[in-house]
């Protein structure tokens, strides 16, 4: 491998069973607990902001929901890259499980910023840079589903699916800057900043416990979907020898 | 607790932002959750049945 991690590692679809069988209970169980408490803490056991009130309990999960939208079409991309580049055999898998998951991510993290920008902004929704990138994320996820389904060839719709896949990543720093770089009514970068984290430790930590329990969240739901499609596969080729 | 003397499920009296909003999520949630799961437990039981059907032709490898 040129790389410097072996990408072939768990290229055997039973190995992947195996890892995915011993690892997804604890990214399940793990992700139920800190929901629990990450709940708790947004909705209870954090303060109301003192300009929006208890609207910022919102950002407990509009921002979380964003973070995984943005993550999961990074790893999309990945999946593409892999399918084309490197022809691994579990990055088709991968995207396809991927795609449906992010794109319920997206369409969360547009439906809470739409009912957050309600009482904050007077509106629920406004065409600048920042909101219009992210309905473009939408559609991309939907494109890249129905471009995978849209051919009787799965591969050529696969391999059509990985090139959205690439091409769509060229937004993901449009989204992220778009605030930086256009007028808008979004607030800007409040935690991944050089100054360090502008909101309280009383909002981050409900903030970064949701976060950790949806990434967990995802990583157990996408590892179940692909180990269900792979068993479908087995399923399929020992019907078929039959 | 809201700081402007109301209870917990009126939320400040922004009920009608936080819970849909809450609910939205809650409901995408448990819906990949489930069903993720019972795609998996749906192509565990067709693989069990070709096993049991012809033990020569699963392949647990």
């Amino acid at each position: 491998m040129a790389t410097g991690f072996n990408l072939h590692r768990f290229a055997n679809p039973g190995r992947f069973l195996r890892l995915a069988g011993a690892v997804v209970p604890w990214l399940a169980g793990g992700s139920a607990v800190l929901f629990a408490v990450g709940l708790y803490f947004a909705l209870v056991g954090s303060p109301p902001d003192y300009q929006q009130g208890d609207t910022v309990r919102i950002m407990y999960i509009h921002v979380p929901s964003a973070w995984l939208a943005m993550m999961g079409y990074g790893l999309l991309g990945l999946s593409g890259a892999s399918a084309l580049i490197w022809r691994h055999p579990l990055a088709d898998v991968a995207a396809e499980a991927i795609a449906p998951v992010g794109a319920g991510f997206t369409f969360v993290a547009l439906v809470t910023g739409s009912l957050w920008g309600k009482p904050t902004w007077g509106t629920y929704w406004v065409w600048d840079a920042r909101l219009t990138s992210f309905l473009v994320l939408f559609f991309l996820y939907v494109g890249h589903i129905a471009l995978t389904h849209a051919f009787d060839d799965r591969q050529r719709g696969r391999r059509s699916a990985a090139i959205i896949a690439i091409v769509g990543v060229v937004n993901l720093p449009i989204i992220k800057y778009s605030v930086d770089w256009w007028n808008t009514l979004h607030q800007s970068e409040s935690i991944l900043r050089m100054e360090g984290p502008s909101i309280d430790v009383s909002m981050l930590r409900p903030l970064f416990i949701m976060g950790l329990a949806f990434t967990l969240y995802f990583f157990a739901v996408v590892m179940t979907r692909m180990k269900a499609m792979l068993l479908e596969a087995r399923h399929r080729s020992t019907a078929l020898a039959r | 607790m809201s700081v402007y003397g109301t209870g917990f499920f009126e939320m400040g009296g922004d009920a009608a932002f936080v819970w849909p909003a809450y609910g939205v999520a809650a409901l995408m949630l448990i819906a990949f959750a489930v069903l993720s799961w019972r795609r998996l437990r749906a192509a565990e039981r067709a693989l069990q049945r070709i096993a049991e059907a012809d033990p020569a032709m699963s392949d647990d490898s």
